[in-house]
């Protein structure tokens, strides 16, 4: 009678852990930041949404594999991505060269430009280093921007955040005369109430060593296979007219870019 | 002369013999597992060696702890001079005295000083208009004063804590006595109470420089780039882990450091107290 118990529980241990072991193979585990809209974003109730959300599962559709997703600050996203927290980040990140030393990168998934954002009152004209000289630059620490800011603008003050929408609060409260990041990131929270204070100075031409072409999928290195997964489904999104879908549904413009 | 050298030959017991029991098994295990853990941090670091890690990043790493400790140094005076109305309010008769420091110190006690930090730097931060008209934006336009003004105002209530922990720890005898040979209040605060109250808060007032010192690295995350930012930063550039072992190490070398100044100073103002 014992012996017949323990060889049952054994018997649905073993059951379980093949469950286990086969549903963690099918689900693919997306790290994501979560505070940076309108590409990623945590909601109130906790949800996590946002275009590169909407391109991962797209993505997941594509490669018929169960995906969930998972936040995760934005300096500690590669080495929780190395440490297997999760498989692949879809979360904008840059492909540059540093970062491809350390995980290996997909093809683009889609390209905007860096730009200046600053209080509408400025006496800020344009982008260059002389127009920021002697100014305090607001960047998110870690990023292509802090990078091109640190190179860039020698003459002035650059002051990194953790996330995007702390040096967001320091330009409105006037801590910092300007803020260096994406385009869209700056745009959309300047079209939103938080962003009233300010307005956009201009965009910066890409530099190709620093900002790289364009955000991409990173995954661990040498997962050649998932990387070729990840660019099929790239191409297969682009051509079926789902990208072009999600992309109407947040932007009025191309953002993917040229083809590169 | 002779009895002296009688009394060394008294016969002692023998000591007793130093089996190997479980316990003292189990201390040999944990010793050694704690030497093998320094051992392999040790041969890590040095398997890690990288001099152009340390060109690069070394400088950053000097001036994080420049902040570090100035941060800190700066508010635990601050801290200092503040707990003293803090601590005097806390054990005054008054009601409204003792029920306003009571509250003060019950506030920041109970929230965790990452949230007081975030609260002065974003919070003040959006009451502009009404500083500019105070003239006080000046000094919460900076994150490091803002810093300041947090990690004082934190520290003081603890040290209020400890201070009046310390003085209520000096038995009642003390002040009678003194009242008895005709000495003002404050002199008996000043020349008998404080002296014998700082022996027993030397201790605890070690410990909270050293949580001070701990508690600072979260100071990062509004923009003031101390030991543990720039390690963070560092982190964030290189991926390497060493950087996070260097900080460590840096930060047990401060607190190192403080216990012993801390044990030093104790031996020094209890010398009347040993036989």
């Amino acid at each position: 009678m014992r012996i017949a118990l323990r060889i049952a529980l054994a018997a649905s241990a073993a059951l379980l852990t093949l469950g286990v072991a086969q549903a963690q193979e099918k689900t693919l585990r997306i790290g994501t930041e979560g505070a940076y809209p309108p590409f990623n974003n945590l909601t109130a109730d906790g949800q996590l949404v946002g275009f590169d959300i909407d391109i991962a599962k797209a993505l997941c559709d594509e490669m018929k594999v169960k995906c969930t997703f998972v936040a995760q600050d934005w300096d500690g996203i590669i080495p929780a991505l190395q440490a297997g927290k999760f498989d692949a980040i879809v979360a904008s990140m840059s492909i540059t060269p540093e970062r491809a030393e350390k995980v290996d990168f997909t093809h683009k998934y889609y390209n905007t430009p860096p730009a200046i954002a600053a209080p509408k009152d400025t006496d800020i004209k344009g982008v260059t280093k002389e127009d920021l000289a002697g100014k305090t630059i607001g960047v998110q620490a870690s990023t292509t921007h802090f990078n091109y800011s640190t190179k860039t603008y020698t003459e002035s003050t650059v002051k990194p955040y953790p996330t995007a929408q702390e040096y967001q609060l320091d330009l409105a409260n006037g801590r910092l005369d300007a803020a260096n990041d994406d385009v869209v990131v700056l745009q959309q929270w300047l079209d939103s109430p938080d962003g009233a204070c300010c307005k956009l100075v201009g965009t910066i031409k890409p530099v190709i060593e620093i900002h790289g072409p364009g955000a991409g999928i990173a995954v661990r290195k040498g997962e050649t296979d998932l990387v070729n997964k990840f660019n099929a489904a790239i191409d297969a999104i682009r051509a079926n007219g789902k990208y072009k879908e999600i992309n109407d549904k947040y932007f009025k413009y191309d953002v993917y870019g040229g083809e590169s | 002369m002779s009895l002296a050298t009688d009394a060394l030959k008294v016969d002692r017991p023998p000591p007793p013999a130093r089996g190997w029991s479980r316990q003292r098994i189990l201390g040999h295990v944990l010793v050694g597992l704690w030497i093998a853990l320094g051992i392999g941090m040790v041969v890590y670091l040095v398997a890690a060696w990288n001099p152009e890690f340390f060109q690069k990043y070394a400088p950053g790493y000097i001036s994080g702890l420049g902040i570090t400790l100035l941060l800190v140094a700066i508010s635990i005076v601050l801290g200092a001079i503040l707990s003293v109305p803090i601590a005097y309010a806390r054990m005054s008769k008054n009601p409204i005295l003792s029920g306003f420091a009571y509250a003060y110190v019950y506030f920041f006690r109970g929230t965790p000083l990452l949230a007081q930090t975030f609260l002065v730097y974003y919070g003040v931060g959006s009451f502009r208009p009404e500083l500019e008209m105070v003239g006080l934006w000046g000094f919460f336009r900076e994150a490091f004063n803002c810093a300041i003004f947090a990690f004082s105002l934190n520290t003081a209530a603890y040290q209020a804590e400890i201070l009046r922990g310390a003085i209520e720890s000096v038995p009642r005898g003390q002040w009678e006595g003194a009242a008895s040979l005709g000495l003002h209040k404050l002199q008996t605060m000043w020349k008998i109470i404080l002296p014998q109250a700082l022996i027993v808060a030397l201790r605890p007032y070690g410990n909270e420089i050293i949580l001070m010192i701990k508690g600072s690295a979260i100071v990062a995350i509004i923009t003031v780039y101390d030991l543990m930012g720039i390690t963070r930063l560092t982190y964030a550039r290189t991926f390497d882990f060493q950087s996070y072992i260097w900080a460590a190490i840096i930060y047990l070398v401060i607190v190192e450091t403080l216990r012993h100044g801390v044990e030093w100073i104790e031996r020094r103002i209890t010398i009347h107290l040993h036989r």
